[in-house]
């Protein structure tokens, strides 16, 4: 395949260097001169130095057969320009945008990036896993329907503890999967089921009504 | 009109002050404090601290209310993305860009922007007025 790579920091080099191991055709463009110059020094003549949001740059590299198009510069603006040029100017079929800020994952699907990868929220997926304490951890996002399953623990100081489910202040259209109680028991929920202290719930949810979820299960 | 516009350079200032005169809402956005010096002692609208390519910052400076968000700092991928969220994150009914490069202007263009290239118009004010 293809790949272009907008971005010769850290993270496009090490990308690079692994897609050129599985004997991909990579090309980085890197605005900075003299990153550019390691690169090349290293690994051949795979880096062109340029602006990756102008079109005539990606003219130059051929962006029109590129498979794949990879921006991971370091400002989420100029990963959404390059990959907005890729895909419109040039037709290419994958665009992947690196992204700093979270909120901005909405905005770029909105707009055609076909994958975006948000650090920040990785760390924090790691993060709510790590700390026992977190009372809510995303398991699984459904993108294309825009839902997401969360797992949640009922703290023991909860209002929700000893209520049944029909008791429960739940959102418009999240739904409550599976109970798993302390002793290790999964359970499929009715109206009936009574919330115990330690009690580990499986949930379908949106990203807009996540927080109103939580809120409903473990509010103290 | 409620008019939000980001960036307080010489145009962004100048075109606050001039909105403001002619009795529209106005809030001005930049990240640089230093900035709102351009601003004319008589206006009366609000300058704000932030940095418009944050949804937050842009929800501080009501853009849900917004008629006109208006893109005005240097960069022109700066201004892109900001005016890109405030058309599809926050539904503004009118989103005006500046991008000083005319092919991604074109480009932008043709994505139901408006943007306007202040390069391309410059070259072609000057050569009327050369060639007459």
């Amino acid at each position: 395949m293809y790949i272009i790579i907008i971005g010769g920091g850290r993270v496009g080099y090490y990308l690079t260097k692994a897609l050129l191991d599985e004997n991909h055709e990579v090309l980085i463009i890197e605005k900075n001169a003299a990153l550019c110059n390691t690169i090349k020094e290293e690994m051949g003549s795979i880096c062109l130095q340029g602006d990756g949001c102008e079109a005539a740059t990606l003219e130059e590299v051929g962006t029109g057969r590129a498979d794949m198009f990879v921006a991971v510069t370091g400002d989420d603006e100029d990963n959404l320009v390059a990959c907005q040029v890729a895909k419109h100017k040039f037709n290419v079929p994958c665009t992947i945008a690196r992204i700093r800020n979270p909120q901005n994952e909405a905005l770029f699907k909105k707009l055609g990036i076909d994958v975006t990868v948000s650090t920040t929220d990785i760390i924090l997926e790691y993060i709510e896993k790590e700390v026992p304490t977190h009372p809510l951890t995303h398991l699984l996002t459904l993108s294309e329907q825009d839902l997401e399953i969360v797992k949640v623990r009922i703290p023991p100081a909860a209002t929700t503890v000893n209520k049944s489910v029909r008791e429960l202040p739940l959102p418009k259209d999240n739904k409550l999967i599976l109970v798993i109680s302390r002793d290790r028991k999964p359970r499929i929920p009715t109206a009936n089921t009574v919330l115990r202290e330690g009690d580990q719930i499986v949930a379908l949810t949106s990203l807009e009504t996540e927080q109103k979820l939580r809120a409903a299960l473990t509010s103290t | 009109m409620k008019v939000v516009i980001m960036g307080c350079g010489r145009v962004g200032a100048q075109l606050a002050v001039l909105l403001d005169a002619g009795g529209h809402t106005i809030t001005i956005l930049d990240n640089d404090a230093y900035s709102f010096r351009r601003l004319a002692p008589t206006f009366g609208g609000t300058a704000l601290f932030g940095n418009g390519i944050d949804a937050e910052a842009l929800k501080r400076a009501s853009i849900e209310e917004a008629d006109v968000f208006v893109a005005m700092t240097q960069g022109d991928n700066r201004n892109i993305i900001s005016a890109q969220i405030a058309k599809h994150i926050f539904n503004v009914p009118r989103v005006i860009c500046r991008i000083y490069d005319p092919l991604r202007q074109e480009l932008y263009d043709t994505l139901g922007l408006e943007a306007f290239s202040p390069t391309t118009i410059f070259a072609h004010l000057v050569q009327e007025k050369i060639e007459g």
